[in-house]
């Protein structure tokens, strides 16, 4: 039973990560008809505006404080961050101390801006063109930023920890009952799982209670019929793209703590989220967050010990072998829709 | 016993009963034309007839064989070729290459892997395919992009491509829509001429009276899912049945 | 002649002609001058350049007929080169039964994969050899480690004793034709020239141009008519009475085991193999080299597949020093603003040179570099004509 518990917790935030990247992979698909291979790109780019956003906080000139010597008897250069002399030096070391948290303000401008210049800038120009030149184009748009980002920020993963205030670990399993330090969960997977539902939560509701949300729930099933209405739907198409990006990266700042972000977390991740988008149903958005979730908890599930002593390995392959096994005999996915690409 | 015999044929679209109890036969070697308002489910049984659907009820034999539960490539191979609405060709191949096709088709069956020949050294498949572009008109146009032509000219490649296969019954959708009068004209003449000169069966889909008239032996009236009348065209012309159901529409 | 008509005997001949005097064109700068590192004629770079043609050609006998983008092409090359070498280290260290191997292992793999594959079409066809090649990765990686050697991989090591070799005690084998050591190469020095001429290289240089072959064949048989009529319009196809499945099934394979080929002749060179070889980074390299290259053209692939051989072996060797000799004459804050602005795209960071090249092309450029080069070829002639008809009717005005 705490195995049990302890799995399906541990798969929670990794699902909650494939579901917000599959989130907004549907998404682009479903309102623009774009098979986006980009899209793990924009999880990547978020991570690192957590770490662009960090740097800027302990941004330091350097002073010579007579106070301090060093062993030679002379006074000691020290680095201060420019928030010291802003905020005092308590307040600055909380701020840099919460500063991934804190870069969502920042990430959220720079994503929407970055989804608005990919679909306007490249995207927009091949909706009418196969769905292989649209994979093959935002394949090259994938390495380019990939390369972009590693030239700036190098090959190595960039720690990038959590407020002190999350550090620890929370013992669910006292919470429930059982015997202390049986199932432990660190504080910040139980704010990343928190944080995934909330912005699920928020985009469904978008969509569902606005205007908006509705134009866009029309266009995704019938994208003609709208656009003979009269509505202008590429102007709304245009900011679906970056609130998805938005959402894949703000699934990639609060992912910092959990994973270093490095160059290619990326593509590491796209390929396994488009598995998910292909077994919740290409085009549908509740499939593709169910499939996160539930691919996240299996995987983890596979990755116990027992299983894999029974069979070693299977937590590497589960994933594919679901997604092989689903698209053979549900074509559609879990919950996909009538008539979209079926073929 | 007509070469296509289609019995009691129904089909439902959820709550919508789109075909019901349809019997309908075609004799050899005549033109038959099935017509009827917008939804009276036409096109639903053309695509039964060529293995896109499957119809719920009833049956649909063609020359004495079962049609049902085959798939298209498999009933074309019995002698079923189908026109569709709006011209259904190889558009990134050329026109020769396009005729080339269903004349392998016919040779060599639904699939042979001929991997190493070359396609342009077979002489039967050659004279073949230039004699069948000859007949439609168009040994001009061999090496030019099937998808630059304009559609009168697609409308002609793909019944050449049809008549390539030597097929017994051609089946043909609406095979004049969108087009403008002279084309429409063009295409009437082109019809007569292989019904009058080939043994072949045409059964025609069709909105347009004119098309109709001058070419249907016979006439089937399809209303809300069921035919209405089936009679030679001089007597349907007056039928008060289909003035109500149908002519009357415009008339109105 | 070969069955060929005059255009594709000359593409040929032209092909032939180039492989095989490679060491000398590839090798075009003198040994102690500063443009020596822009040589790609040694034996190393020059097999790659072949193999990874023939891995392209394959692929763009799927992709470039029949339009279905597979995404996981080097699982077919990576259990290729699997098959080849156990063969070495079981049967013989003679490359012939270990290519052949490789093929056939590749055969039965895309079988069974393109089986299941190609029951859809589309972007799920895409991720659905994405996701197998993945799981191949993975479980080549891992599970399958008694056969596949895990991480580390697969070398012919001393302990190996082949069944039809005799080896002295100890001493490692190495990959041979008919006693042949494929590491043999023939050095000819002219003035600064170096040449080299390695056994390995014409030996995959050979395959390649009956690969190349077999790909004009199929490419002008009715199969490859078929093929094309699947890209363009399966529907007709099938209301045509043709059968897509076996028609796409049959190219799948054929391309499974030109990849296959290709995995075995890499074995064949440096006889070791390991997993990375199967990632799916491998399979996207495919991609690019085959649009960048030409799509559905002749050549192209293996164009695309010479070009990104060459930057990523040459143009990744390129540093900043060597970058601020180039620029040496310029004054100096204006050269170290130049190295500012190319260091990017060169040594580390060519692949930022490569994504961008390959976006571009598929924006602009959808028939690749042979488009291009087609594209150069109308723009002179119509120049040129533009100009003779210019002369002649100048004399009337």
């Amino acid at each position: 039973m705490e195995a049990i518990i302890l799995q399906i917790l541990n798969g929670l935030d990794k699902g909650s990560a494939y579901a917000l990247i599959a989130l907004g992979l549907t998404l682009i698909f479903g309102t623009l008809g774009v098979v986006n291979f980009a899209h793990g790109a924009l999880f990547m780019i978020g991570a690192f505006c957590a770490v662009t956003f960090s740097r800027i906080l302990t941004l330091s000139h350097t002073i010579i404080d007579e106070t301090q010597t060093d062993f030679l008897g002379n006074p000691l250069k020290v680095d201060v961050p420019y928030l010291y002399d802003l905020f005092g030096q308590a307040t600055g070391d909380a701020i840099i101390d919460w500063a991934v948290p804190l870069s969502i303000l920042f990430t959220v401008p720079v994503m929407m801006f970055v989804g608005y210049a990919m679909e306007r800038g490249l995207i927009k120009h091949f909706y009418n063109r196969p769905h292989a030149d649209q994979i093959l184009v935002t394949f090259g748009l994938a390495i380019v930023l990939q390369e972009v980002i590693k030239y700036f920020y190098g090959a190595n993963p960039i720690p990038t920890p959590a407020p002190q205030a999350f550090a620890g670990s929370l013992d669910f399993g006292a919470l429930l009952g059982f015997d202390p330090n049986l199932i432990i969960y660190p504080y910040w997977r139980i704010i990343y799982f928190v944080f995934s539902a909330v912005i699920i939560g928020a985009v469904f509701a978008f969509l569902q209670y606005t205007t908006f949300g509705m134009v866009v729930r029309a266009g995704m099933a019938d994208r003609e019929t709208v656009g003979l209405l009269g509505i202008n739907i590429d102007k709304r198409f245009t900011i679906m793209f970056g609130l998805a990006a938005a959402v894949a990266g703000l699934a990639g700042v609060m992912y910092t703590p959990i994973n270093s972000p490095n160059y290619h977390m990326g593509m590491d991740f796209l390929v396994l989220s488009f598995v998910v988008v292909v077994v919740g149903g290409m085009g549908s958005l509740p499939g593709a967050v169910l499939a996160g979730f539930l691919l996240g908890i299996l995987e983890s599930f596979a990755s116990m010990r027992e299983v894999l002593e029974i069979l070693p390995g299977l937590n590497q392959i589960i994933i594919y072998l679901v997604a092989i096994i689903i698209l053979l005999t549900r074509p559609r996915g879990l919950m996909g829709r009538k008539g979209v690409m079926e073929d | 016993m007509g070469i296509l015999e289609v019995k009691d044929v129904g089909k439902r679209f959820g709550g919508l009963q789109a075909l019901g109890d349809v019997n309908l036969s075609v004799k050899e070697n005549t033109v038959h034309a099935i017509i009827g308002p917008n939804g009276a489910g036409k096109s639903t049984l053309l695509n039964c007839l060529v293995g896109k659907l499957i119809p719920d009820t009833g049956s649909v034999m063609f020359d004495g064989q079962s049609v049902l539960g085959r798939t298209p490539h498999e009933i074309n191979q019995m002698g079923i070729s189908r026109v569709f609405q709006t011209p259904e060709i190889f558009g990134d191949l050329t026109v020769m290459e396009n005729m080339m096709i269903p004349c392998f088709a016919k040779r060599d069956g639904a699939f042979r892997m001929r991997a190493v020949e070359d396609m342009m050294r077979e002489k039967d498949i050659v004279e073949k395919a230039e004699a069948m572009l000859e007949d439609m008109n168009m040994a001009d146009k061999h090496h030019m992009n099937a998808a630059s032509m304009s559609r009168g000219d697609k409308r002609r490649l793909e019944i050449g491509m049809c008549l390539a296969q030597e097929p017994r019954l051609l089946l043909l959708d609406e095979p004049t829509a969108g087009m403008a009068r002279a084309d429409t004209n063009n295409t009437i003449d082109l019809l007569k001429q292989i019904s009058d000169e080939r043994d072949i069966t045409i059964a025609i889909i069709e909105h347009d009276m004119h098309v109709v008239f001058s070419l249907a032996q016979r006439i089937t009236v399809l209303a809300q899912g069921t035919p209405l009348v089936e009679d030679d065209p001089e007597n349907i012309k007056g039928h008060p049945k289909v003035r109500e159901a149908y002519l009357g529409e415009t008339a109105a | 002649m070969l069955g060929l008509t005059k255009k594709d005997l000359q593409l040929m001949l032209i092909v032939t002609g180039l492989t095989m005097l490679a060491p000398f064109i590839l090798n075009p700068f003198p040994e102690s001058s500063g443009m020596a590192q822009f040589n790609a004629g040694y034996p190393d770079l020059m097999q790659r350049f072949v193999i990874f043609g023939i891995f392209a050609i394959g692929f763009n006998l799927l992709f470039g007929l029949t339009g279905y983008l597979s995404f996981g092409h080097a699982a077919f090359l990576g259990v290729g080169s699997y098959g080849a070498i156990w063969m070495m280290k079981l049967v013989s260290l003679n490359v012939i039964p270990a290519i052949f191997m490789g093929v056939i292992v590749a055969g039965i793999f895309s079988v069974a994969v393109g089986y299941i594959c190609l029951r859809r079409s589309g972007i799920y066809f895409s991720i659905l050899t994405l996701a197998i090649a993945q799981m191949s990765y993975a479980l080549a990686y891992s599970v399958l480690t008694p056969i596949t050697g895990g991480e580390t991989g697969l070398q012919i090591k001393s302990t190996d004793r082949p069944l039809l070799s005799n080896l002295a005690e100890g001493e490692t084998g190495r990959a041979n034709l008919f006693g042949m050591d494929m590491r043999q190469s023939f050095e000819l020095s002219i003035g600064d020239w170096l040449f080299t001429f390695n056994v390995g290289y014409y030996i995959a240089a050979v395959v390649m141009l009956i690969a190349f072959y077999v790909s004009i064949r199929i490419f002008r048989s009715p199969f490859g008519l078929m093929l094309r009529a699947i890209k363009s319009n399966q529907t007709r196809m099938s209301y045509t009475g043709l059968n897509p499945r076996p028609h796409t099934l049959a190219a799948f394979v054929i391309s499974g085991m030109y990849a296959g080929l290709a995995g075995g002749l890499l074995v064949a060179m440096d006889t070791q193999v390991g997993p990375e070889r199967m990632f799916w980074t491998a399979s996207g390299e495919v991609v690019l080299m085959t649009i960048l290259g030409g799509v559905g053209t002749l050549i192209g692939p293996v164009l695309g597949a010479g070009v990104i051989k060459y930057m990523e072996n040459i143009l990744s060797k390129i540093n900043k020093d060597v970058l601020h000799e180039w620029f040496a004459f310029m004054p100096d804050g204006l050269e170290d603003f130049i190295v500012f602005l190319v260091y990017p795209f060169i040594g580390k960071g060519w692949h930022l040179t490569l994504g961008i090249l390959f976006m571009l092309v598929v924006i602009f450029l959808p028939g690749g570099l042979v488009e291009g080069g087609q594209r150069i070829g109308k723009w002179i002639k119509n120049r040129r004509t533009a100009k003779d008809t210019g002369a002649s009717t100048e004399p009337a005005e």
